[in-house]
């Protein structure tokens, strides 16, 4: 028997009403993946993205990680199994700093997030590690500013950090260049770069400079349905692919 | 791994002195004491007063959960109580269990339900709550009094040392520790990962889920620890009182506590405090001086906190110090 490892899809469907957003889907994402969704606006990336991570509930389909059927599981019990997000809009604790950001998610993932009597922040062990995750990520000189001070790509980048604090085996990554300066992008792709080997990684995105810089393989998601999937190369040369994104005004 | 050598980063403190906050506190009760020797019930009720609007800052200050009905938690302390000493033990520590028992068990029951509505839905339900718990009370004629009150309470000395007196003395200086330790406990909480987790909870739900945090379940929490001050509250009110009515449950006195709150700055336990002593103090003064109109007074104040310092008086210190960097 071989043992299936990393994020398995198969036939997933979702129907809003009559509207059908994710149809007969099938994926893989073996750790050390770097693939990329694209597709056009209300093509059902982020819906796939809530399938995956327990907002949304499937109409049908299959969905495991390393063998363990995830449907069973609701958000919180998912993103300890292992699946991880970032948000299309950064979705971030606003009024506390980055290095308060950051601890919620490590206090969770340690399961301490319910003890009441000890600082919060006299975990020695933790707190070296929130240092090295923010040096890692380059925010060592913000860790003390509001979050909602920052600009928004260094929000993006401790949306990222965060998210790594769970130590996930998936991670989603929902159009996480959307919405920063274009001087900025650099940061975001190096961040991606440098994420960890053995991390399974979907990305969400439309800067296509970005897609294929970082990615793998790519999904080309269309009315909720998988159109095509492939490598860069192929995905660049293939004329369905070409048609919706160069010569979609021609109908 | 050993704590004892552990020097935490950042410590809250005022003006960088530890425990400065605290020593301040005792500072003005020691000082009321002597100053208004002949008003100590009064200041028994703005202590008591002072612990109903802490456990409203816990659930709504801390964990963002939007109540008008913190009194459905008071009134089941203050009837547990009431009814512990009038037919078990007019012990006063087991009493204040009993009370925080009852009230703990009334926010987590309702709070099952509750917990999963949001905004104006959660705030109507919890009102909602309050008034079925006023009218149950006002039914059980039997065992509540109904209108008439719940009568016969004797308190035995606190700890069987401390005899309540008739100037309220006693009463004063119980209500006092009892206010302070949960002050400090609710003070170590808000530093603490739960406490943190729920100002998370606050600022937002989605993210909290998404890092695995249970958020139903620990808004279930914070309500019902909550609920446990609120009834420690109550329960105090009958023990300090000898009286239970059914106004522990009024609408009324849930709305004060939030205007208190909102007063002080929710959030921020001195703001509880600091709202609630202005509150009741102009309230006490204002209503003696004009019995009809000072209602006028308190509405003007609030208006004028909520625009000129929408986080509250206790905010008033950063916002001066913000004013004159301004403009210096
Ligand atoms: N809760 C919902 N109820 C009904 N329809 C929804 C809901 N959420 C999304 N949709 C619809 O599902 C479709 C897919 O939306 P989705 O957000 O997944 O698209 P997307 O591919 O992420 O688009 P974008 O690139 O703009 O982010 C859209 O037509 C959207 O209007
Ligand atoms: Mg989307």
């Amino acid at each position: 028997m071989t043992r299936v490892t990393g994020l398995r899809v198969r036939g997933l469907n979702k129907n809003f009403g009559g509207l059908t957003v994710a149809q007969d889907i099938n994926i893989d994402l073996p750790p050390g993946a770097r693939t990329a969704l694209i597709g056009p606006n209300g093509a059902g990336k982020t819906t796939f993205s809530n399938l995956i991570t327990g907002i949304l509930t499937p109409s049908a389909g299959e969905i495991t990680l390393n063998g363990q059927d995830l449907r069973a599981l609701n958000e919180a019990q998912r993103v300890k199994a292992g699946v991880a997000k970032t948000f299309q809009i950064t979705t971030l604790f606003r009024d506390l700093t980055v290095r308060q950001n950051l601890r919620l998610a490590q206090q969770e993932r340690d399961g301490r997030a319910q003890s009441w009597f000890r600082r919060a922040d006299s975990w020695p062990e933790a707190e070296d590690e929130i240092d090295a995750q923010l040096a890692a990520f380059r925010l060592l000189d913000l860790e003390e500013m509001r979050v909602d001070d920052l600009a928004y790509g260094q929000q993006r980048l401790v949306e990222m950090a965060m998210t790594l604090m769970l130590k996930p085996r998936v991670l989603i990554l929902d159009e996480p260049a959307a919405g920063v300066p274009s001087s900025d992008s650099h940061l975001i792709t190096d961040a991606i770069e440098r994420l960890p080997d053995d991390l399974a990684v979907l990305i969400i995105e439309h800067d296509m400079k970005l897609v294929f810089q970082v990615a793998s393989s790519i999904i080309v998601l269309v009315n909720g349905a998988i159109l095509t999937q492939g490598s860069p190369d192929e995905i660049a040369a293939n004329q369905q692919v070409r048609d919706l994104y160069l010569g979609g005004h021609h109908d | 791994m050993s704590d004892t050598t552990l020097t935490p980063k950042r410590t809250r403190t005022i003006a960088g002195i530890p425990f400065l906050g605290e020593a301040i506190l005792i500072a003005v009760v020691i000082g009321a004491y002597f100053l208004f020797p002949y008003n100590l019930a009064f200041l028994t009720r703005i202590l008591i007063m002072v612990l109903l609007v802490l456990s409203l800052d816990l659930v709504l200050g801390f964990a963002g959960i939007a109540t008008l009905g913190q009194a459905a938690m008071y009134g089941p302390g203050a009837y547990a109580a009431g009814l512990f000493a009038v037919h078990v033990s007019g012990a006063p520590l087991p009493g204040l269990v009993v009370g925080a028992v009852a009230g703990a068990a009334l926010a987590f029951l309702s709070g099952l339900v509750l917990m999963r509505a949001k905004g104006l839905t959660l705030i109507m339900l919890t009102i909602a709550v309050a008034s079925i718990c006023l009218e149950i009370a006002n039914k059980a004629r039997d065992v509540t009094g109904g209108a008439d009150g719940l009568r016969g309470i004797r308190m035995e000395p606190v700890a069987g040392l401390f005899e309540f007196d008739f100037i309220g003395k006693t009463a004063y200086w119980y209500v006092f520790v009892v206010v302070f330790v949960v002050f400090l406990l609710l003070k170590r909480l808000a530093n603490a990962p739960l406490g943190q987790s729920l100002r998370g909870i606050h600022e937002s739900p989605e993210r909290m889920a998404a890092i695995g945090a249970p958020v139903y379940r620990r808004l279930v929490l914070a309500y019902t620890l909550g609920g446990g001050i609120a009834g420690i509250a109550g329960a105090l009110a009958a023990q300090v009182t000898q009286l239970v009515s059914l106004e522990v449950y009024s609408f009324n006195l849930s709305a004060e506590a939030l205007i208190m709150l909102i007063l002080g700055g929710t959030g921020r336990l001195y703001g509880a405090i600091i709202g609630t002593v202005i509150f009741m103090t102009v309230h006490h003064v204002a209503a003696a001086a004009d019995p009809f109109n000072w209602l006028f007074l308190i509405g003007f104040m609030v208006l004028g906190v909520v625009f000129c310092l929408p986080k509250g008086l206790a905010h008033l210190p950063t916002a001066l110090t913000r004013l004159v960097r301004g403009r210096a």
